[in-house]
């Protein structure tokens, strides 16, 4: 479906620097059975953010009103395991537009591009600088350009240029989806298809 | 002459066309869904306004979150109902070949595909589900989606994809006693790490990997995804076209012949340049379990759980979060820990081979009392040819619990949840924290360890258990 477009983003971040997030923990199974795309966003780290009764565990950085804003800063790996697009949803759903991390599981990011959060991969070190400089100042701000493909620590000017191919680059700044190309594709695809 | 892997080969042959600056158009063969993934994509093409463009390349089947006791009778959980009446609803409506609860076929979606012969050398499979990489085991190219593309291929049989980097992995030798498809690639995962493949599509070669019969390559390919790998295959031989013919949707007669001559080209070609290449040595292979939180923690049996030396910063930190999620200590030893549960099943070890190899080891003996043993065949098929191998007897016998096909215990969308803090020792594909029930613990293994340690209700080497 259409998304929001993406061009230049200004946040402050949530930092979470835990390794190999997978994507049950984003999004546990047992509240995978929606029919409707709305409304995960509650449920968004569930366990880690809830505990067995439902009480807010305070040691968890969602529920520490220090941090807040569209951009989650993640540790490396993070998205790894299933390829429930739920995940993405419910990150959406809570409000984040922006995941960076050094290393994006293939299918999470993947899937990130295809509802319009944008996926940030950059450097070990850049992803270090911005650990510390959250931990330094929580309302730190981050600016995430996506036509001139750069993430920068607006306090200092620290920048690093990220990838992302031009076909994905431009889907996201107009809010396009792939049906879209796709469709208008029809009659390739027919000839393709009758071959096979 | 061009020197090709057979992931090119097959890649290549499934190009539409190359968007410049972008990923392929890729054609799908063969597209499988479920009750999961699949209404919110029906959802967003009923809001466009269009249809499903090539019903017969899209076969469903209900999994994830089915009960595996009263099939027969309606969904208790109204969430799971509305999403299996959902997808039968989809499958009428736009001609959608269905294999719904009770039927012949019922099962895993990755269990029924090689069942009925579907899945085929050469073809291109997706499905909203990671563990479709477990179809590479026939040749194919076959890998997990997001709901997004499941749209796409409904709408289109294409989905755009950009061709991922090959790795070879090569296991040669002959296993130990006592080891299994599930030690090796547990073994691998724990090698290279829980992301050691990402970015790369895995081929699977060497005289191990060789000797392997279907089902136990259906499992090695089946956990590719969990070293990070989009999917992972084997070249098709003569133990696939075996496993193949005479099945309900193989081709026959001179269609067969033309079909075999076309698979037998699919090779990687002497020369062929991978961008990585990793060989392992089956001898170094003992049986394996994992102790942590991702399916790369994984040790033998016999080892110690790793300490931290070594270890600094946030990867510290994560590691020291997983074991004491699991409850467990670094530089113990696992070995002789109690367990509380065991499951066999799941799309990498619910099928036929597995369950006898579990018959086969448990029969005389009882599982330990403070064990609760669930063993859920993969599909319909499988549990009638349990049934008639007496295999469901002996494991009845022995104490273990049969119950009905679906994904089940793997991840616990269903009734059948580990209690919160309980320990199982799982034939299944992941651990992460909380797969099998909020709070459960998991341990991976083969289905010969798990046998052990039903009997023994601890933490087993089955080479032990079963000397004789």
């Amino acid at each position: 479906m259409a998304y929001d477009k993406f061009t230049i983003l200004q946040s402050t971040v949530v930092p979470l620097s835990t390794e190999n997030v997978d994507t049950d923990q984003i999004i546990p199974a047992r509240f995978l059975k929606a029919t409707e795309r709305e409304g995960f966003g509650d449920n968004l780290f569930r366990d880690w953010r809830y505990d067995s009764a439902g009480t807010p565990k305070t040691d968890f950085v969602l529920n520490d009103s220090t941090y807040s804003g569209k951009i989650l800063v993640a540790g490396k790996n993070f998205g790894c395991g299933s390829s429930r697009e739920h995940a993405v949803w419910a990150l959406y759903d809570y409000g984040f537009r922006c995941v960076v991390s050094s290393f994006f599981a293939d299918i999470f990011k993947n899937n990130c591009l295809n509802i319009g959060v944008l996926p940030v991969t950059v450097t070990p070190a850049f992803a270090d600088k911005l650990f510390a400089a959250i931990a330094a100042d929580p309302l730190t701000e981050v600016e995430v350009n996506l036509p001139k493909q750069t993430i920068t620590l607006l306090a200092t000017g620290d920048a690093e240029s990220f990838d992302i191919n031009e076909y994905k680059k431009d889907n996201m700044q107009h809010g396009f989806d792939d049906i879209d190309y796709l469709i208008n594709m029809a009659t390739e695809i027919e000839g393709f298809e009758a071959k096979r | 002459m061009e020197k090709n892997t057979l992931f090119d080969k097959i890649w290549d042959a499934h190009v539409v066309k190359s968007v410049p600056a972008g990923p392929d158009v890729f054609f799908i063969d063969k597209h499988f869904i479920h009750e999961v993934t699949s209404p919110v994509a029906f959802l967003n093409l009923e809001k466009r306004g269009i249809g499903v463009k090539y019903p017969h390349r899209t076969i469903a089947t209900p999994d994830h979150n089915v009960p595996t006791v009263d099939q027969d009778q309606t969904i208790k959980d109204k969430l799971s109902r509305m999403q299996v009446e959902k997808l039968r609803e989809n499958c009428a409506k736009y001609d959608i070949e269905l294999h719904d609860l009770g039927s012949a076929h019922h099962g895993i979606v990755h269990v029924i595909g090689p069942e009925l012969g579907v899945t085929q050398p050469g073809m291109t499979i997706v499905c909203g589900d990671s563990h479709t990489s477990t179809h590479g085991a026939f040749g194919a190219i076959a890998f997990g989606i997001g709901t997004s593309e499941v749209e796409m291929v409904l709408a289109t049989q294409c989905i755009m994809q950009s061709k991922p980097k090959k790795m070879r992995i090569s296991v040669e030798g002959a296993l130990g006693k006592g080891v299994t498809s599930k030690d090796i690639i547990l073994y691998i995962i724990s090698k290279i790490s829980a992301a050691g493949a990402t970015g790369y599509f895995v081929e699977y070669a060497g005289s191990t990997i060789r000797s392997l019969s279907m089902e136990a390559r259906m499992t090695i390919c089946n956990m590719s995804i969990e070293m990070g790998a989009r999917g992972g295959l084997i070249a098709p031989d003569q133990t696939t076209y075996d496993f193949l013919k005479g099945k309900q949707y193989a081709p026959a007669g001179e269609d067969w012949e033309k079909a075999v001559a076309y698979w037998n080209t699919l090779r990687t070609d002497d020369g062929a340049v991978f961008d990585e290449e990793l060989t392992f040595d089956a001898a170094d292979i003992e049986p394996m379990i994992t102790y942590g939180t991702n399916p790369g923690m994984g040790i033998k049996v016999v080892d110690n759980i790793p300490s931290t030396e070594g270890m600094e910063g946030s990867n510290k930190t994560s590691y020291l979060k997983a074991l004491d999620y699991m409850g467990f200590a670094p530089g113990e030893p696992i070995l002789g820990k109690s367990v509380d549960y065991v499951f066999v099943g799941s799309c990498t070890n619910g099928r036929i081979e597995d369950i006898r190899a579990v018959a086969q080891f448990v029969k005389g003996h009882k599982k330990a009392d403070s064990i609760t043993a669930w063993i859920v065949p993969g599909s319909r098929e499988v549990e009638k040819q349990a049934q008639a191998e007496g295999l469901v007897a002996i494991l009845e016998e022995a104490g273990f619990e049969l119950r009905q096909p679906g994904c089940s215990a793997c991840l616990a969308m269903n009734d059948d949840k580990i209690p919160a803090g309980k320990y199982a020792v799982s034939t299944s594909n992941r651990n992460f924290e909380g797969r099998q029930g909020p709070g459960a613990r998991t341990l991976l293994a083969s289905p010969l360890t798990v046998a052990a340690v039903a009997i023994t209700g601890k933490i087993t080497d089955p080479r032990e258990v079963f000397k004789a």
